[in-house]
């Protein structure tokens, strides 16, 4: 399970344009479960969705892991809680490349190299051998049904291929943690529910899932095991299913 | 230890590929940094070769040389003053020399006349060096006039030309028998251009130096290591000279490069951005830009070397000899024999490699530090 207790985040502190992104969220998101955070632009939603992935950290409040991140820690036992508010840098990237794959709304794929090396990239630092890796990308990008395009560069593919591209790169350490930020703002109707049926089968795998967005196709899904709404920083609704 | 080396490896590769991707920018930047290393290298390469050429040369010169001075110039000296050297104790052999320069006025040259009792040719003939028969167009057997001290032309046949190996040494000579060059420049007898002094024990030729000074006042004998250092002097003020030059170009380099090297592109700053959102730490970062900025730097010194050394040793330093060899209209030609001094590698190495390493690390640290959701929000 992912518990928030009143995390709060502010941008430009002491200066005349501050403002809370988060303000005093408390919830909890449930592991092996579909969440969806609902809300209009500026809601908080993608703030608060890095919070969560560990690439800020809020500036108030606790974010604890049960059950997660484990092994990511030197030392720490198995079901051990962590709590990723007060973890320095180097730890938090270990959290963050093992515990969570993220899918971007502007996919955030390196131009120029092939999708293949794009799909490697995460895994690079992890120190683990180019065949093995390649061999895990392959299998990828076969998944997604864009293994012909492994040699083209990104630049070469549709809007839906680099989704799918950005997908098996979210896949290639094993997260248990699939984050996606608006995931279909770029896609037609029928890439979007495409997308969710990978998503589904992300369920099947007892994967959690996460995904901030105002897209019906995305938050009517049934899917989805809880749906959370978010306005100007703060939770005004939480529930299971539509 | 191998997730380690395998995590360098990794970010090595993905640091060859991102240099690719930018064929335009690094490929520029390459060659004006090579060719800045090739300069320098090849500076250093030719005075140290040619540095150690005069050392080698000046082995077979005497210990001592003794020239008679008047009113502080270059005079004549007795030859009976060697009778008297040679009497200093410690001292084995004196022997007269007779030397001097001709100048031809039609090609400018200045060439240099000897008279050797060793091996000496024929009445009126005389052994040239290959400078003297490339710029003079002279074949053996031909016959050449030189104008005498007293107008008058003496007319020599060309008996021999001294082998092209000793170039360096004999480029520009001219052996003649000893009376034809008295004759020639009106030398009067019993008199020489200076006299060689070899001394048994080297340790005591700076006593000896000084004994013929307070023997003979009017004398001025030069040691052997007073030699050395005026060719060091030399050749280092020469490559000093040239490296002022080109300081001019150096410095435009070391702009460019660290404009090509502190500003990353919008681009760059985005793939960093990236990076760091899918998981990758600041360290990480850092390795990947210093390996590209090594790649390039490495690279650039590797082939700046290479082809110094190329150039220097098999093309004779085509580019800079007029700067670095000689001072007449005769240029010397000969091969020199490869030194490479490791100590000026690695000054080299460490002021071309070292700074610009440095200075593609720190912006990437600005970059790097800061929060990875900025790619979230990009």
């Amino acid at each position: 399970m992912i518990e928030l207790i009143e995390v709060s985040k502010n941008f430009n502190a002491g200066r005349a344009n501050q403002f809370t992104a988060v303000d005093r969220v408390s919830c909890s998101i449930g592991l092996g479960e579909v969440t969806i955070l609902k809300g209009p632009s500026g809601s908080g939603k993608t703030t608060l969705l890095t919070l969560i992935g560990c690439m800020a950290r809020p500036t108030s409040g606790r974010i604890l892991l049960h059950g997660i991140g484990k092994g990511c820690l030197p030392g720490s036992p198995v079901d051990d809680s962590i709590e990723i508010t007060s973890l320095p840098e180097r730890f938090l990237t270990g959290i963050r490349r093992g515990t969570f794959g993220f899918i971007f709304q502007h996919f955030n794929l390196v131009h120029g190299i092939t999708v293949l090396e794009n799909v490697m990239l995460p895994a690079y630092p992890t120190g683990e051998s180019v065949p093995e890796l390649r061999h895990r990308a392959r299998e990828l990008l076969e998944l997604f049904s864009v293994s012909r395009h492994a040699a083209a560069r990104i630049e070469q593919l549709s809007g839906g291929e680099m989704q799918r591209v950005a997908i098996a790169r979210a896949l290639i350490n094993d997260p248990a943690v699939i984050i996606a930020d608006e995931p279909t703002a770029h896609l037609d109707s029928k890439l979007s529910c495409e997308f969710m049926e990978i998503i589904g089968g992300f369920k099947g795998q007892g994967k959690s899932v996460l995904i901030a967005s105002h897209d019906p196709i995305v938050y009517d899904t049934a899917l989805a095991d809880a749906v959370i709404e978010m306005r100007d920083g703060r939770i005004i609704g939480a529930g299971t299913s539509p | 230890m191998n997730r380690r080396i395998e995590r360098h490896r990794n970010i090595l590769d993905f640091a060859i590929s991102s240099l690719l991707r930018r064929k335009g920018k690094n490929l520029s930047l390459l060659a004006v940094y090579a060719f800045i290393v090739f300069i320098i290298a090849s500076i250093v390469f030719f005075t140290q070769a040619l540095k150690r050429e005069a050392t080698l040369l000046l082995e077979g010169a005497p210990d001592l040389v003794v020239q008679r001075m008047v009113a502080g110039r270059h005079d004549p000296i007795p030859i009976t003053y060697g009778d008297k050297i040679a009497a200093i104790r410690g001292v084995s052999a004196v022997s007269p020399r007779l030397w001097g320069y001709y100048y031809d006025p039609f090609t400018g040259a200045n060439f240099t006349l000897v008279a050797s009792d060793d091996d000496p040719p024929a009445k009126e003939s005389i052994y040239i060096g290959s400078g003297v028969a490339r710029i003079m167009r002279l074949t053996t057997g031909v016959h050449w006039s030189l104008r005498g001290a007293k107008g008058t032309p003496a007319v020599f046949s060309v008996q021999k030309i001294l082998p092209g190996n000793s170039e360096l040494v004999a480029s520009d000579l001219i052996q003649i028998r000893e009376d034809d060059f008295r004759a020639l420049f009106d030398f009067p007898l019993g008199r020489a251009t200076d006299l060689a002094v070899v001394v048994g024990n080297k340790v005591e030729v700076p006593t000896i130096a000084a004994k013929i000074s307070r023997q003979f006042p009017d004398t001025r004998p030069i040691l052997k290591s007073e030699m050395l250092r005026t060719y060091d002097s030399v050749f280092d003020w020469r490559g000093g000279m040239v490296l002022v030059i080109l300081s001019v170009a150096v410095l435009s380099f070391v702009l460019f490069a660290w404009d090509k090297a502190t500003a990353l592109s919008a681009e760059e700053r985005k793939e960093i951005g990236i990076l760091k959102s899918i998981g990758w730490e600041t360290g990480d970062v850092l390795l990947l830009k210093s390996f590209e900025g090594m790649v390039i730097s490495l690279t650039a010194y590797l082939v700046g070397v290479s082809v110094a050394y190329l150039h220097v040793f098999f093309f004779s330093a085509s580019l800079f000899e007029h700067a670095l060899k000689g001072w007449s209209v005769l240029y010397p030609r000969f091969g020199l024999t490869p030194v490479i001094d490791p100590y000026q590698l690695c000054v080299l190495f460490f002021l071309t490699v070292g700074p610009y390493t440095v200075a593609t690390i720190v912006p990437s640290w600005l970059a790097a530090t800061v929060d990875p959701d900025a790619a979230m929000r990009s």
